[in-house]
């Protein structure tokens, strides 16, 4: 898979709990072209989070290489990584986890903090970002006045701010009602279309699923094709 | 410290009642560490007033203070004749001879066995030359030759039976007070005055307490200085500038109150610190997802570690602010206590100074700083998957 912007190679991951070695993926590959949106489904406890924390760089293999746009992220450091993730993944969370004290337009601006991009600058991209998923009139609400369904679509402006290299979507539906859950689905389908993004997202939802191009099934550390 | 301030303060906001609580914890550390400074300053300003600087004052080599010295009347006269003293225009030299003694006096409100030491001072006119800062508010200078005393306004306000034109008996005399006078912020404002003479006698005293001289140039005094100590017949004398010793007087006294002042507020700010501490645990304990996400945005460990400390740090100053300016209240305020080297009363004022404020700021971030570090440490080490699982 030459062409794959994500490849995950050869990886495994064992948590360690006390003395007993938990092995939740077990030397598992993966590729992603650019400009595809895959889901991830899987039983509880398969490990797709796990999978999905690996890619976004917020978590370690214990073994194999993760390399994403010509980037082997499994041999930086902790700052450089730290680095990395503010410029190359969008988060978009099952519970939003937006910043409650900050409002809409603070909470996108937050990743924009990390550039060099001027006050200014910062401002347009935030104010283009919450274009994008149609909430220009609720900037400078706090996420408490906010219904659910905004709250994750401010969560998207906040993934896609940086125009990030991949994104990386854990359950987004997940804690949604049915009309939210499918404007959240548009708005990433929308994404990836018009926007070319990479998406990659986990979730239990066989309608979400539907939505991607590809699905690829985990089971006990495993992947499966459709 | 990329993580916006609005962040933490907003942060801290959200937590109102914990937040204000700690805050007031700060606030009376700071508050009581302030006053204990600024006492101690306004008894070193005190004592330090009381002196002038072109006086020099002759006392007992082993008299500690000036109600203990002796000074005998053979010895008065020697000094008498030295001729580094000024001469006044009597064409006599300008020195007064004093003698102090104690009484007891009632303050207002107190038990009728419930007595306070004062300070009587017996001085001759050039005692009242040499002290410009001693002016009369009300009545009139007492008589040399007569028994009528005049008292200083910290005694005039603090004391029963101090009015103008009532008597007060001691040494078997009745005493008429004829006036009242200001001392400035200097000490004579907790002393009576009378005529030398008439307490030397009333006392039944053969000696003098303390001689207070004006130098001709204030260069001569090494001179005199060394000659107090060679000639033998000063042998069993000192010769300070008054200024010096007033400001020697009020050590013991300053350093105590500080030392045992700063000690207390110490020990009491371990509280506040402790309390500060639980306020930031509880805070990150709460934000541990909003912490990962941050963590997962990208932001370095080292930014949420300011993010939080500056919050910590924000409630000591905010504490410390509020102390400040409550202890600022305290300079319109005057306490009286026992002045350990004399054993009798003297009033002393807060003064607030540019260094008191800043030590206060400086205890505070200290402890903001202790209070906060471990729960902003904690933050900053939570592992990203952790913190976001923990949801
Ligand atoms: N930090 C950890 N320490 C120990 N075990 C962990 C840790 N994180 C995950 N696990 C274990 O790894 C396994 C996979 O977890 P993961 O969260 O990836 O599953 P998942 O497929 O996302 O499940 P779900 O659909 O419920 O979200 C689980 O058995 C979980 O208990
Ligand atoms: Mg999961």
């Amino acid at each position: 898979m030459p062409d794959s912007i994500v490849e995950v190679k050869n990886v495994s991951k064992i948590y360690k709990r006390d003395t007993m070695d938990i092995p939740v993926l077990q030397n598992l590959s993966l590729g992603v072209p650019e400009g595809e949106f895959l889901a991830l489904m899987g039983p509880s406890g398969s490990g797709k989070t796990t999978l999905l924390n690996l890619i976004a760089g917020i978590d370690r293999p214990s073994s194999g290489s993760i390399n994403i746009a010509g980037t082997d992220i499994s041999t930086l450091s902790e700052s450089a990584l730290a680095k990395w993730r503010s410029r190359h993944v969008g988060f978009v969370f099952q519970f939003y986890n937006l910043i409650p004290v900050l409002t809409a337009y603070e909470n996108v601006e937050l990743p924009l903090l990390l550039t060099d991009l001027s006050k200014a600058d910062r401002k347009k991209h935030v104010e283009t970002a919450l274009g994008v998923v149609g909430l220009s009139d609720r900037i400078h609400h706090y996420p408490k006045q906010l219904s659910g369904g905004q709250e994750q679509r401010v969560a998207i402006a906040r993934a896609i701010v940086t125009d990030p290299t991949i994104i990386v979507a854990d359950e987004p539906t997940g804690d949604l009602d049915r009309k939210s859950a499918e404007d959240v689905l548009a708005l990433l389908e929308q994404l990836n279309q018009e926007f070319k993004k990479t998406i990659v997202m986990v979730t239990h939802d066989p309608a979400a699923a539907e939505k991607a191009h590809k699905t690829r099934h985990l089971d006990k550390g495993e992947l499966s094709m459709n | 410290m990329k993580i916006p301030l609005s962040y933490s303060f907003r942060s801290l906001w959200t937590r109102k009642l914990t937040t204000f609580l700690t805050i007031a914890g700060v606030a009376l550390v700071a508050f009581v560490f302030t006053a204990v400074l600024m006492l101690a300053n306004g008894i070193k300003d005190t004592m330090v007033a009381t002196g002038s600087d072109d006086n020099a004052i002759v006392l007992r080599k082993s008299a500690e203070s000036e109600t203990l010295s002796i000074i005998t009347f053979d010895e008065a006269n020697t000094i008498g004749t030295q001729p580094e003293i000024a001469v006044g225009s009597d064409g006599q030299p300008l020195m007064t001879k004093e003698v102090l003694t104690i009484i007891n006096l009632r303050k207002h409100g107190a038990g009728p066995s419930d007595l306070s030491n004062v300070t009587v001072r017996g001085v001759t006119p050039d005692g009242v030359m040499l002290r410009p800062q001693v002016k009369l508010t009300e009545g009139r200078m007492f008589n040399f030759g007569a028994s009528e005393l005049i008292v200083g306004n910290e005694i005039a306000d603090r004391f029963d039976g101090m009015e103008i034109g009532k008597t007060i008996k001691f040494a078997g005399r009745l005493w008429t007070i004829v006036g009242h006078f200001d001392a400035g912020k200097s000490g004579f404002a907790s002393d009576i005055w009378g005529d030398q003479n008439q307490i030397l006698q009333a006392f039944h005293r053969q000696a003098y307490s303390s001689i207070v001289m004006r130098l001709r140039d204030k260069k001569d005094f090494s001179a005199l200085k060394t000659k107090f100590e060679s000639d033998p017949r000063f042998n069993d004398l000192k010769i300070e500038p008054e200024k010096q010793f007033y400001a020697e007087q009020s050590e013991t006294l300053s350093n105590f109150i500080s030392i045992l002042g700063i000690v207390i507020t110490v020990i009491f700010s371990f509280g506040a610190m402790i309390g500060a501490m639980i306020t930031m645990y509880a805070a990150v304990a709460n934000r541990t997802v909003e912490i990962g996400t941050l963590r997962a945005l990208g932001f370095q460990r080292r930014s949420v570690l300011g993010a939080f400390l500056i919050e910590s740090l924000f409630i000591a100053l905010l504490g410390a602010g509020i102390g400040l300016v409550c202890a600022l209240f305290l300079s319109f305020l005057t306490i009286s206590t026992t002045d350990f080297s004399s054993f009798s009363e003297i009033a002393f004022g807060f003064t607030m100074t540019p260094s008191i404020v800043i030590s206060t700021l400086v205890f505070a971030t200290l402890m903001g700083f202790v209070g906060g570090f471990l729960p902003s440490f904690r933050a900053a080490r939570l592992d990203i998957v952790n913190a976001l699982r923990s949801g």
